[in-house]
């Protein structure tokens, strides 16, 4: 077994030397940069950085970026270009965001943590030279394990089972009471608590919702989730905003407009449409050459009468859009422009803000994590699964996402903490 | 409902030395505010530290960049709500705050209270917390017991392939088994081996000891992990006497490099080095009491011996040396002994090996950085049984000062003698 490293490559001579990975900060929350370095190794010397990921169903997924060593055999990956890889240019969090499935995956994988009490563990790996493939094989010259955690310490995680509603309830650390949030995904349906969980990191008192089990599900069953937000002795209830994806934005914008029990104090919708989705034309559905779905014009063309989309004219507070310009699975840019003229022409369009990204596909998430141009969806409900194209492209998507969360986190800031009574 | 202020600390998890931002915003401008510490300790102790605050024009508190008025600690300190924690009023006298399990984080509540509070924080609701985790190990690092040919100790692994370099590390009189800058140094690269030698049945004669301490040091030598002739030996108090025996007089292994936290080259029995760890002839006569009858030991070795069997022999040191101490030892005359260490190796010229720390008004429990500073704590004597309240010394600010500096310096020192370098393409001469 070697005893020490030795650069055979570019000298004749053994030349000894061992180099220093840091990552810092080592346990840090999953929207939080890091700073990742390589030192004391040869000047000018070609280096690889690795990221590898396990999912929770066993999938794994890399990233990988070139480097060459400056003059004092440093690395400093928020400094430095990455010359090549699955990014390039100084991205200080390409080694997060820029992870795919490794080759030889499963087709139509995408990256969710499902239980957001532990962290995600992404393995951190210098490789000699300027490596593409076969990581596995190789020997790697140093290693570490990095944390990202969707909870900050101090977050409580309660479940919600009275009332009728199912759904999971994070609360921030502190005496409270803290402005609330209703999280509501998207057509995939399920308790997904990731998001809400990183929302109560950042001081917001955060419900996810189950509430795709029926088919048919209820207005009532918001309404009854916002009341249980409301009473929450935690929850300032007049402080209460709802920040939907997808499916859960149409919801968002629905209930806001029509019910009488929900009035937010400002909306999120990330990728949504006011159309209503009864209306959807099957027939539309196209596929591209990979036999991918893409269901964005099922809803077009935006319907001209006010009873097939929600009259977003008659809606009371600020309304963040987060729209990414080739999102293929709904109409979300010709969406947010009729929003934008019905709004006009009500003399509301002072509550709206659209936030509008080109090259960015329909899953806008939480920064740093894997993007997912198309990926197996399977709609609540039903047995049948599909591969969706999403849309986007890896490196705009992700700085889509990093924009767009801190612009998300600035605008609920904004309207539940800072804004007069 | 009034506003409520947002409080955030980045990291959220961080390691023991790293630091963090506090900062405050949401606040009304020109708002007096208190941040606040607080953690109770493994003996479930409270501990606590504060900060008056003034809130800008823009209603934010910055930590690291505004400077405290008043409270534990003044001025711009980023991290004075770590380093100036003391116990909570009403606690037991004497306290030491140090983790013993290192496996888990240090968990420290951050609170901001209206106003400029200075007592009964319990007993009024903060506007705002934020819980916060400070880590002696990085994820990955692996702890490992050592329970053979009658060692006792702990080993850390670093993450990553290896093999590394690696440090014995050893405390002081007080005893046990102290794993926690063992733990930090392996979440810094180096496979290090915490060690209870004072649990050892006694050391019959002067060789017995070298040998128990040659055959730890080869532990970590030959662990498949650690680099063999890249092991190094850092000790604080009586830890830094038993390096530079090591270094000294055992044979059969060389540390590449030495680190000597508060330490003496003089034996404290006057005698031998076996009986250091007997402490039957430690002469207690020079032990003074102060007006709190606290005890001061730092006499015990003055003057420094001229004797040359009363002390290491400095001249048969081959090995690169740090020596880091507080001016205000109270508890060993580190500086005087260091003045004379140099003066040996000089004399016998190999002080080019030497470089010496000196930091003014730190005391002798120079720890890594960002944990309390204690002028005075419990101690058991160990051959008594004696307890007495030790007088370590130092002024709280330019003692935490001096754990940030020298910390960083220490791993410079472990990093440039045990890391190899590339800039040698020849094998490393030999010094």
């Amino acid at each position: 077994m070697k005893t020490w490293v030795s650069n055979r490559q570019s000298t004749m001579e053994t030349n000894l030397w061992r180099l220093l990975l840091s990552v810092q900060p080592s346990r840090g929350l999953v929207d939080e940069k890091f700073s990742v370095r390589v030192q004391n190794a040869p000047p000018a010397h070609p280096l690889t950085m690795h990221a590898l990921l396990h999912s929770e169903d066993g999938d794994t997924w890399e990233a990988f970026g070139h480097y060459v060593t400056d003059s004092g055999g440093d690395v400093n990956v928020s400094e430095d270009p990455s010359l090549g890889g699955t990014y390039d240019g100084v991205e200080p969090m390409g080694l997060l965001w820029s992870l795919r499935p490794a080759p030889g995956s499963r087709p139509g994988l995408r990256f969710r943590k499902r239980d957001a009490q532990t962290p995600m563990q992404v393995r951190l790996s210098v490789y000699q030279g300027h490596q593409s493939e076969g990581f596995m094989d190789r020997a790697v010259l140093a290693s570490v394990m990095v944390e990202r955690w969707y909870m900050a310490p101090g977050v409580r995680r309660v479940n919600i089972t009275e009332g009728g509603v199912t759904g999971t309830l994070f609360l921030p650390p502190g005496p409270g009471p803290f402005p609330g949030l209703m999280d509501l995904w998207g057509g995939g349906g399920g308790l997904v608590e990731y998001r809400p969980a990183l929302l109560a990191s950042h001081g917001f008192a955060s419900l996810a919702l189950d509430y795709l089990k029926q088919a048919d599900v209820k207005n009532e069953y918001f309404e009854d989730a916002y009341r249980v937000l409301q009473q929450h002795p935690q929850v300032c209830k007049n402080r209460i905003g709802l920040v939907g994806l997808s499916f859960g934005s149409s919801v968002a914008l629905k209930m806001s407009v029509y019910s009488n029990v929900i009035q937010p104090r400002c909306i999120v919708c990330v990728s949504g449409s006011h159309i209503h989705a009864a209306g959807s034309r099957l027939k539309k559905t196209r596929y591209n050459e990979e036999n991918q779905v893409i269901w964005r014009d099922l809803l077009l063309p935006v319907p001209t009468d006010l009873s097939k989309k929600v009259d977003v004219g008659r809606l009371q507070c600020p309304l963040l859009l987060v729209v990414g310009e080739d999102d293929q699975n709904w109409p979300v840019p010709e969406s947010a422009d009729d929003m934008r003229e019905m709004m006009e022409g009500a003399g509301n369009s002072h509550l709206l803000t659209v936030l509008s990204y080109p090259r960015a596909g329909h899953l806008i998430e939480p920064p740093y994590s894997p993007h997912c141009r198309a990926g197996t969806f399977m709609a609540a409900g039903s047995r049948k699964k599909f591969i969706a194209l999403w849309g986007g492209e890896v490196a705009p998507h992700s700085r889509a996402q990093e924009d767009a969360w801190r612009k998300t986190l600035d605008f609920l800031r904004e309207n539940l903490y800072c804004s007069a009574d | 409902v009034t506003v409520t202020p947002i409080l955030s600390v980045l990291p959220t998890r961080g390691l023991v030395d790293e630091k963090f931002k506090v900062a405050l915003e949401n606040l009304p401008p020109r708002f007096p505010v208190t941040l606040h510490s607080l953690h109770q300790s493994e003996d479930k102790d409270y501990w606590e530290a504060f900060g008056y605050y003034v809130s800008d024009d823009r209603g934010r508190v910055t930590v690291s960049q505004d400077a405290s008025l008043g409270g534990t600690y003044t001025g711009a300190e980023p991290m004075g709500l770590l380093w100036s924690m003391r116990p909570v009023p009403g606690s037991r006298t004497g306290l030491r705050l140090r983790k013993m399990d290192v496996q888990s984080p240090m968990v420290v509540l951050i609170s901001a209270y209206k106003g400029h509070v200075f007592e009964g924080f319990r007993e009024q609701p903060p506007m705002a917390s934020a819980v916060t985790e400070r880590w002696y190990m990085a994820p990955g690092v692996q702890r490992i017991d050592i329970r053979e040919r009658g060692v006792k100790g702990t080993i850390f692994i670093p993450q990553g392939p290896g093999p590394f370099p690696g440090v014995l590390d050893m405390w002081g009189g007080g005893g046990g088994l102290v794993e926690y800058r063992s733990a930090l140094l392996a979440s810094h690269g180096f496979v290090s081996m915490a060690l209870d030698y004072l649990s050892f049945e006694t050391f019959k004669t002067h060789n017995e000891c070298l040998s128990y301490f040659e055959k730890v040091f080869s532990i970590i030598q030959q662990h498949p992990q650690v680099i063999k002739d890249r092991v190094g030996i850092c000790g604080l108090s009586l830890g830094a006497t038993v390096t530079l025996t090591m270094a000294a007089y055992c044979k059969s292994i060389s540390p590449r490099c030495c680190v000597c936290i508060s330490g003496s080259h003089v034996f404290p029995s006057g005698v031998s080095f076996a009986e250091v760890f007997q402490f039957k002839e430690m002469d207690m006569g020079k032990a003074r009491l102060d007006e709190q009858k606290r005890v001061i030991w730092r006499d015990m070795i003055l003057p420094i011996p001229t004797d040359p069997q009363r002390k290491v022999a400095m001249g048969r040191i081959k090995c690169p040396l740090l020596l880091v101490n507080g001016d205000d030892d109270q508890n060993w005359a580190t500086v005087e002994s260091a003045e004379d260490m140099a003066k040996m190796m000089r004399a016998a010229g190999n002080d080019h090996l030497l470089t010496t720390l000196t930091y003014h008004d730190a005391g002798h429990l120079i720890e890594p950085p960002y944990t309390p500073h204690f002028r005075a704590s419990n101690f058991i004597v160990q051959h008594s049984k004696q307890k007495v309240v030790m007088l370590w010394g130092g002024q709280t600010k330019p003692h935490a000062d001096a754990q940030e500096d020298s910390w960083e310096k220490i791993l410079a020192f472990l990093r440039q003698h045990l890391y190899p370098c590339p800039s040698s393409s020849l094998p490393q001469a030999k010094l």
